[in-house]
């Protein structure tokens, strides 16, 4: 029975590792995009808007945000029939020790990607959807002011909070993530093994602390640093 | 020491089960897990009542045969070692165990703690071989191996298929026994002939054994009595993805 639709249980987890990895590269420039907003504030309004002006006009990075698009939709449903599918094949006990034997980010993916998913439609529609449809002020060289949308957004604190905790999230879904796309990829040299896990916790770290520092920043010098 | 036990009683596949209580004296901490279970089987039978079922063979800890869920571990609180080998020394005076088949919806239950693992011969009878004429024995140094490669092959070898692995896997994943077999062909010259033809067999047997995904949890290697290594399942995967692009 099963495998009506042809695609093996190792195929799915390859499309999870190919799809999950973009999203890491992409995670990556995100990331260093919006480091411009640390810098002093008329310097950030004026280098961060020009760079989402840039982002927006260009056609290879258009065509690039429709492989993240696709990714991010593969991602979750790849995700949903997986998790499904085990759901169906586990066994279950009445008295249950597992966990003893593997990390609880590993088991509970599917929870922080559901996680981080409702950030994802918090922050498309506080920013991306802003920024495509809504009608944005313009900054004085005549961009798109979405860098005033920024700051006012992490102006309180439970949006921060609710930010910061859904960069935990992400961060333990790249701890698991990341090395757990290497094995699904077949990377099987010992040596090089090692390397990918020393390299996807760095990885995560970088990422997490990246993104969660930006909008405590942001909050800190509006409210606390220099009011 | 006395036991508090709660053990896993189903008469049949098809009817429910249930955890039923018994209290057993006199257990000695030198008896291994499955003596302990004779000893309480010797009881029920003089009381007349039907002996708790459960797989075992060599008692050695090398033929794979037993396995029990023991307070929701596979093989027990130990890691690394099969049922047989678990000792009454690990538990104390007075403990309540509660004793389990390993469940996984390709294992189905036969009857109390015994369950049918027959998906895993499947999947060895869909490759796990290699096709060569049998007569005499050939020349041992026939084909030249190094050492390297004969002992990494052989740890591959070394899995004794009890299924920990699935019982301990939040997935019910067959990844890491089906795994062990094609890397320990894949890795000498004799099994790598037939490697890509067999990594795709073994791979649908597996999927049509109704295992689930492997998730990378890596709770398998703990819990596995021989410590397969999670690596045979990333050479699983790229032998698999290869096979399959190169397929004609």
């Amino acid at each position: 029975m099963d495998n009506k639709n042809g695609a093996s249980t190792l195929m799915r987890k390859t499309l999870m590792a190919l799809t999950g990895l973009f999203l890491c590269f992409f995670l990556v420039i995100h990331l260093l995009g919006n480091l411009q907003l640390l810098l002093p504030a008329e310097q950030a309004k004026v280098s961060f808007n020009s760079y989402s002006q840039l982002l927006s006009g260009n056609i290879f990075i258009k065509i690039i945000s429709y492989v993240l698009y696709a990714s991010i939709i593969i991602h979750c449903l790849d995700a949903l029939v997986i998790t499904l599918k085990n759901k169906k094949t586990a066994g279950k006990y009445a008295v249950d020790n597992r966990g003893r034997a593997s990390k609880w980010y590993s088991r509970n993916m599917g929870i922080l990607g559901t996680l981080i998913l409702i950030f994802l439609v918090f922050h498309f529609k506080d920013f991306w959807y802003q920024y495509k449809f809504g009608s944005l002020p313009k900054d004085e060289s005549g961009h798109k002011d979405l860098y005033t949308i920024v700051i006012a957004a992490y102006q309180d604190w439970w949006y921060v909070l609710f930010y910061v905790l859904s960069m935990f999230a992400l961060g333990y879904h790249l701890l698991h993530g990341f090395y757990s796309a290497a094995r699904s990829l077949g990377l099987y040299h010992p040596k090089y093994v090692s390397w990918v896990r020393v390299f996807g916790t760095g990885y995560s770290y970088i990422i997490t602390i990246g993104f969660a520092i930006i909008p405590v920043y942001i909050y800190l010098t509006q409210h606390v640093l220099w009011n | 020491m006395k036991l508090y036990l709660k053990i896993w009683r189903q008469s049949d596949a098809a009817s429910e089960g249930k955890l039923v209580d018994y209290e057993l004296d006199n257990v000695i901490p030198h008896m291994s897990f499955l003596e302990m279970m004779d000893t309480l089987n010797e009881q029920l039978v003089l009381k007349g009542d039907r002996p708790v079922e459960f797989d075992h063979d060599c008692r050695e800890g090398i033929c794979g045969q037993c396995g029990m869920m023991i307070n929701g571990q596979a093989h027990g609180p130990i890691a690394n070692l099969t049922t047989c080998q678990l000792h009454m020394r690990e538990f104390k005076d007075g403990d309540t165990i509660y004793v389990e088949p390993f469940r996984a919806l390709a294992f189905p239950i036969k009857r109390d703690l015994r369950v049918d693992r027959s998906a895993f011969d499947r999947i060895i009878m869909a490759g796990g071989f290699v096709s060569v004429n049998t007569g005499q024995a050939p020349e041992a140094n026939g084909i030249p191996i190094t050492h390297e490669q004969a002992e990494s092959a052989f740890d591959s070898a070394a899995c004794i298929g009890c299924g920990a692995c699935v019982a301990t896997c939040k997935n019910s994943s067959a990844a890491l026994f089906t795994s062990a077999k094609i890397s320990h062909l894949a890795k000498l010259p004799q099994g790598k002939m037939e490697s890509r033809k067999r990594v795709l067999s073994m791979v649908k047997q597996m999927d049509d054994e109704n295992f689930g995904h492997c998730t990378n949890t890596e709770a398998c290697e703990v819990e596995c009595p021989q410590q397969i290594s999670v690596l045979n399942i990333a050479r699983m995967n790229w032998e698999y993805s290869i096979s399959s692009v190169l397929k004609k």
